[in-house]
């Protein structure tokens, strides 16, 4: 299943890349202006997302700075000592919705310290790969839009962080346990 | 919700550094989020322009009309309120399968577009609409089959079976997953009930009653 998923991923592209042309061609669409057309539009959506983007990162990089994480995580310790977690793996639910390449580098960095097959390393693996950044989601798709008001779309995102959070956990130490 | 998780990070951060003594580091990491925030924002400008290049010549040939048409009872129980046949099902598709194999910088292009064909549908520019919120939700719980990054990483510090997460990833993504749609349904039904007599209660056309509707929101 794996290797079959695997081969998927390396075919997807480069067959999207051929097929969508080759099929528009039949269909007589000018290929070449209808991508150059379509293409336009990109870098103004891009420039778009800078605003909202640089306000997040800037946020969110003051608050990895100061420190507060490493004084919330130590606050919370006990509770997972009792409920016979590794507490190490606790600042990636807080790092996990709001950086990506931040939650990226502490879990490498956990698996370098812990290795890779230890019960540290199995759920930060796990935590890493199982959501995507929820703010980073959020502030790209509605930077790129211009929405202002989010309404529910936040809670919902880190609800979800949240329950992924916690069902990796207990998923590996069920597995692994 | 953004403007108090916002605000709550700058705050927090300014009053811990105070407290552990870290002012000039958090300094420094102000003005280096700001540039990872353009860096990030221009790496997206190469993928965006060529997906949405590439998208355009599927929209032009038909195939995304075509994609949404093929759609099954699952897009359309999770966007009820997106017509059959909309483009945006057709991008929101592509995005969704983006996800699943796992090819980020497609999926991220793909959603936007997605995104861009749903804000036409949007009576007010400003806020979100359930469809936007639930293709929102979908992205951030991602469901991914084959985390690629994570395995890589897993070799590259020699674990004996550098795929045995796999398995734990899928249930845990997919368990993140059912609860996003879960909690968006829970709230896409707590919200239905003030917008719908709102645009009937109008007893005009339906397209200046939500006109109207977008106008009493924005002031």
């Amino acid at each position: 299943m794996y290797e079959v998923v695997t081969l998927l991923s390396v075919w997807a592209i480069p067959a999207m890349i051929v097929f969508i042309p080759l099929y528009a061609a039949f269909r007589k669409v000018p290929v070449y202006e209808s991508f150059v057309e379509g293409a336009k539009g990109g870098f103004d959506t891009a420039i778009q997302i800078i605003p909202h983007l640089v306000g997040m990162m800037v946020a969110i990089s003051m608050f990895r700075a100061s420190g507060a994480m490493e004084m919330i995580v130590q606050a919370m310790r006990p509770f997972f000592d009792w409920m016979g977690i590794p507490s190490e793996v606790l600042p990636l639910g807080v790092l996990r919705p709001l950086t990506g390449a931040g939650s990226l580098a502490f879990t490498t960095e956990l698996i370098k310290t812990y290795g890779p097959d230890s019960m540290i390393g199995r759920i930060a693996s796990t935590i890493q790969g199982s959501t995507d950044t929820t703010l980073y989601v959020l502030t790209v798709y509605f930077g790129a839009i211009g929405i202002r008001r989010t309404r529910y779309a936040l809670k919902v995102g880190l609800f979800s962080d949240l329950v992924g959070f916690v069902a990796a956990i207990f998923i590996c130490l069920y597995i692994f346990g | 919700m953004v403007n108090w998780i916002w605000l709550f990070l700058i705050v927090v951060s300014v009053v811990f550094a105070a407290f552990n003594g870290r002012m000039e580091l958090v300094t420094e990491a102000a003005f280096e989020g700001a540039k990872t925030g353009v860096t990030v924002s221009f790496g997206l400008i190469s993928i965006l322009v060529f997906w949405l290049g590439m998208m355009r010549i599927g929209e032009d040939a038909g195939l995304l009309r075509k994609l949404a048409g093929l759609l099954g009872p699952l897009v359309r129980f999770l966007f009820p309120d997106v017509p059959r046949n909309h483009p945006a099902l057709g991008y929101i598709m592509t995005n969704m399968s983006a996800n699943i194999l796992g090819l980020g910088n497609a999926a991220t292009p793909m959603g936007i577009k997605a995104m861009q064909e749903l804000q036409k549908l949007n009576p007010d520019k400003e806020t979100a609409t359930p469809a936007m919120c639930t293709l929102l939700a979908l992205n951030t719980s991602s469901i991914t089959l084959v985390p690629t990054t994570l395995i890589a990483i897993r070799m590259n510090f020699e674990s004996a079976h550098p795929a045995e997460i796999v398995g734990t990833t899928l249930i845990a993504t997919s368990i993140a997953t059912a609860a996003a749609i879960l909690a968006d349904r829970w709230y896409r039904s707590r919200v239905r009930p003030p917008l719908v007599p709102a645009i009937k209660g109008t007893g005009g056309p339906s397209g200046s009653g939500e006109s109207g509707a977008g106008t009493s929101l924005l002031s």
